[in-house]
């Protein structure tokens, strides 16, 4: 750190703000500049429509770190949950729903043995995952192991995976590049199962339960304190506030409206932003909240790094494959043979394995799915606050539509939006009757609207080839950039995205100890 | 010539020159350069080498890789790409350069021709394109390969300046080294750069390949009264190794075949610190040298002065206590310094001028094999280093 020392961290995403929290605990001086008029990044809550809010993309809050939420004491600033440990529900044209509530099938078209099968199945997985949940909170090592600093947390990983067990070792070593298609055909005979669950390992990702690495991502999902997701009060943009809140109790000041342009580089070295709108602020260190490409290639600029680390970053794998529809309704859809008391459950349409498989075929060759899987939360059961009396906002996250779609989005987005309420119709008949307003966001959008590139809401596939020391690439992948006074923090690094801040609490602790090369 | 997409299907190529270099190697000795067909000798090896050092010699250089460097970001891209400060290389001006990867290890060497503002060409030993579009990601700058376009001879030794005044380029004693200058040649024209590789007075002729064998033949024409002779890649590789000039491939592995990383060599390593600017704008490596500078670099390039008259070739070096510390890259007997010479690459902290070295030479006569170790002196600075070659105006006779 040099003589004023501010920090200047770029963007109001939730990694951002966690990071910007923890630096300002620690007495930094800290100042956070986010390009959109409110906090929070794709972790947001936006009015639809006129008393209809809704989070606008990530909808859920299943990997939030409990450390952060204790440490940074989020509920004192506002953080309270409407809805814990929600069931999923997986939807069906033709039978019953099947329920499934933690690692118990509550009710369904199963049989027997696959009830025994998925208890043992997700006990099993969870198992597997406190393999990569015990790196969340650790910063990768580098690959090159010079140093006992770079080849002990690298032997701990290995230690991590010894420390399963013989039994869980091998079979851990055995399916984690697998692809999830071939482990759910071992463990069950349902179709209504093996859909929830194939689902459950792809979403937001542009894999399908076909291709490998499928339950390297399951167990990623898997890999936090909650094996189930819950609903923030507030929608997920709560979620922001209050770390926003945090932050600034710390003394972080929060600008918004404020878009970066561009790094100010001098002497090979980041010493501060240059806004939009021409301004420049100095900064001792500049923290960025925004996905590799657009620090590194973008705010940067590729002629401050190595040529063999630019192609690098430029072949990294970041093409959005997940949209959401969010819907303001005027009374509740009548999902077909879902009670009640499932309402405000978590909803998917993945009647099993082909079918999601089928549904990630078109994005292969740039088209989006015609019969596409969806995540559905309908916040307003919970969390009435979010909508008119008697009435709903729905929420979904719904794949696969490509960012890269042939011929474009601004064309398709509106024949996107039918075909996805024709879908919902065949579940929920008479539902696009309700329809108050509809917002489709594609990938295109959410690279619009949000600055993700690619609209890939992890900032970058996480998979095993872009996981850890090798996220988002080797020479990246420890928070501090080969140009010093430059950092990451978001879901492009280390332990990557899904509302979870271990990215921007690490990369704080590198900031503190000052690790810029 | 195939389509481009069949490009690779032509493995036999023969350069612009080949109508008259056929003619001219009666010892029919030929290899492979880059697919093309080119003399290693054409009449007598020494002889060549006399030629060039004693009057003048022509070389078919036309398989050289030419990458053609041209757009807003040229300057900015050729500075991110080499080490040295390109800027600094005006128009019509060329310049020496190495590139290095990430970890500042050399990948090859070139020299860059600044052909006008904006537009460039980079010569290299090795094909370059791969690299090159790699680095150019976030340039405005277009990047081709054009070999094949540019026909090349080099024409050196000392009355080489006297051929081309008898050709006709009026003036060309004026041109200063490194720098290039065009003129009307036949209908075409003829650009002539004051450079080369056999560290003597020289140039280099750039035309386009239809005019390669007008230019062939009127320059013999010119050089008759001068001793002018074609020289093959053996008396070339000779010339080279006496100016102390280095080859990708035999000095160093160039970066990007490298397995094992001990195995390449940085800019500092092969003695051309010179060439590396920190004060200009980012280039790849260049925190891996900056690294280096603070270290230690692991290796240095030495010229050594071998004892005796056998050629020090793939020997091992000794420091005076019989450790092993390198191994000679390039030998020679050299006819200009009267001695057998070598360059080798050794480990820090030898090699300091002065020092003395050993090399174990393993040498064969009539098939038996003989062993002798080899007092070594480490040499500053090349063993054929004439003051023509910088003279301007240049000799002219």
């Amino acid at each position: 750190m040099t003589d004023s020392g501010r920090i200047v961290v770029v963007g109001a995403g939730h990694n951002g703000l966690v990071c910007a929290a923890y630096l300002a605990r620690a007495g930094r001086d800290v100042l956070v500049l986010e390009a959109n008029h409110q906090v929070g990044g794709a972790a947001v809550t936006r009015e639809l429509v006129r008393g209809f809010k809704v989070p606008s993309v990530a909808h859920l809050l299943q990997l939030l770190d409990p450390a952060i939420s204790r440490e940074l004491d989020l509920e004192r600033h506002g953080l309270a949950i409407a809805k814990p440990a929600l069931k999923t529900v997986a939807l069906s044209e033709r039978d019953e729903p099947l329920v499934l509530d933690g690692n118990r099938v509550e009710s369904g078209p199963v049989s027997a043995a696959d009830r025994a099968a998925y208890t043992d199945f997700i006990d099993r997985m969870r198992r597997y995952a406190t393999v990569l949940g015990r790196q969340h909170g650790r910063v990768p090592p580098r690959l090159a192991w010079d140093s006992w600093r770079d080849a002990v947390p690298a032997g701990l990983i290995g230690l991590d995976i010894r420390r399963l067990g013989r039994t869980d070792m091998r079979e851990f070593l055995r399916v984690v590049t697998m692809p999830i298609h071939d482990v759910l055909e071992e463990s069950f005979e349902s179709p209504a199962i093996k859909g929830a669950l194939a689902l459950d390992a792809v979403l937001g990702t542009k894999l399908g339960p076909r291709s490998g690495n499928s339950v390297f991502t399951y167990l990623h999902r898997l890999s936090g304190a909650n094996v189930a997701p819950a609903l923030p009060r507030g929608g997920v943009g709560a979620v922001s506030e209050a770390l926003a809140a945090a932050a600034r109790a710390a003394g972080a000041e929060i600008r918004l409206s404020s878009p970066v342009a561009a790094f100010v580089v001098a002497d090979g070295r980041v010493t501060g932003v240059r806004l939009e709108n021409g301004e420049t602020i100095a900064a001792a260190a500049v923290v960025s909240n925004a996905d590799p490409k657009r620090t590194l290639a973008g705010l940067l600029g590729a002629r401050h790094l190595e040529a063999e680390f630019a192609r690098r970053l430029h072949h990294s794998r970041a093409i959005g494959t997940a949209a959401k529809l969010n819907l303001a309704l005027s009374d509740f859809p009548e999902f077909r043979g879902l009670p009640a008391p499932l309402r405000g459950e978590r909803l998917v349409i993945a009647p099993d394995a082909a079918y999601v498989d089928e549904a990630f075929n078109p994005a292969k060759y740039r088209d989006y799915s015609r019969a596409p899987v969806f995540e559905i939360t309908i916040p307003s059961i919970a969390d009435p606050e979010l909508a008119p009396a008697g009435k709903h906002v729905l929420s979904a996250i719904v794949q696969y539509a490509p960012y890269d779609l042939a011929g474009g989005w601004d064309a398709q987005r509106d024949a996107y939006r039918d075909a996805l309420l024709g879908v919902l119709e065949r579940y929920a008949p008479g539902i696009r009757k309700l329809v108050v307003a509809a917002e489709v966001l594609t990938p295109l959008d959410l690279e619009r609207q949000f600055r993700m590139g690619g609209g890939h809401w992890h900032h970058g596939e996480y998979t095993i080839d872009q996981f850890m020391m090798l996220r988002p690439v080797p020479g990246a992948a420890q928070y501090a950039m080969p140009v010093a006074g430059l950092y990451m923090c978001g879901a492009g690094c280390h332990p990557g995205g899904g509302v979870m801040g271990a990215a921007g609490r690490n990369a704080a602790r590198v900031v503190l100890e000052g690790a810029s090369r | 010539m195939r389509a481009p997409r069949e490009h690779h299907l032509q493995t036999v190529r023969y350069t612009p020159f080949h109508s008259r270099t056929s003619a001219a190697n009666s010892l029919n000795l030929w290899h492979r350069w880059r697919d093309h067909t080119v003399s290693d000798a054409y009449f007598d090896v020494g002889l060549e080498y006399t030629a060039l050092r004693n009057a003048a010699a022509v070389f078919d250089l036309s398989p050289m890789t030419k990458h053609r460097i041209s757009g807003p970001d040229a300057l900015a891209f050729l500075n991110r790409l080499v080490t040295r400060d390109v800027a600094k290389i005006k128009p019509r001006r060329v310049g020496y350069c190495v590139w290095c990867d990430d970890q500042g290890q050399v990948i090859d060497d070139g020299t860059i021709f600044h052909l006008a503002e904006g537009d460039y060409r980079l010569c290299s030993q090795e094909r370059q394109l791969d690299w090159l579009l790699t680095s150019a990601l976030g340039f405005d700058v277009t990047i081709r390969e054009e070999t094949e376009e540019v026909a090349a001879l080099a024409l050196q030794g000392p009355t080489s300046c006297a051929v081309l005044k008898v050709l006709g380029l009026p003036g060309i004693e004026n041109l200063a080294p490194f720098a290039m200058q065009s003129f009307p040649f036949a209908g075409s024209e003829l650009t002539v750069s004051r450079t080369g590789f056999t560290g003597d007075l020289g140039y280099e002729l750039w035309i386009d390949p239809a005019h390669a064998e007008v230019l062939w033949d009127r320059l013999f024409e010119a050089g008759e009264n001068h001793g002018l002779k074609p020289m093959g890649t053996f008396a070339l590789e000779m010339s080279r190794i006496e100016a102390g000039f280095i080859q990708a491939g035999v000095d160093f592995l160039p970066a990007d075949r490298a397995i094992r990383t001990d195995r390449t060599r940085s800019p500092f390593e092969l003695d051309l610190a010179w060439l590396v600017d920190f004060k200009k704008p980012n280039f790849t490596g260049r925190r891996a040298l900056l690294e280096e500078q603070r270290r230690g670099s692991r290796f240095r390039l030495v010229r050594l002065d071998v004892e005796g008259n056998k050629p020090a070739k793939d020997a091992y070096v000794y420091d005076s206590k019989r450790n092993v510390i390198g191994a000679v890259t390039c030998s020679m007997w050299s006819p200009m310094a009267k001695a057998s010479i070598a360059l080798a690459s050794v480990k820090m902290p030898h090699g300091a001028p002065g020092e003395e070295l050993w090399a174990e030479i393993y040498y064969q006569k009539e098939l038996k094999w003989s062993r002798v170790n080899a007092r070594c002196r480490v040499q500053k600075g090349p063993f054929f280093d004439p003051p023509r070659r910088r003279e301007t105006p240049a000799p002219g006779r």
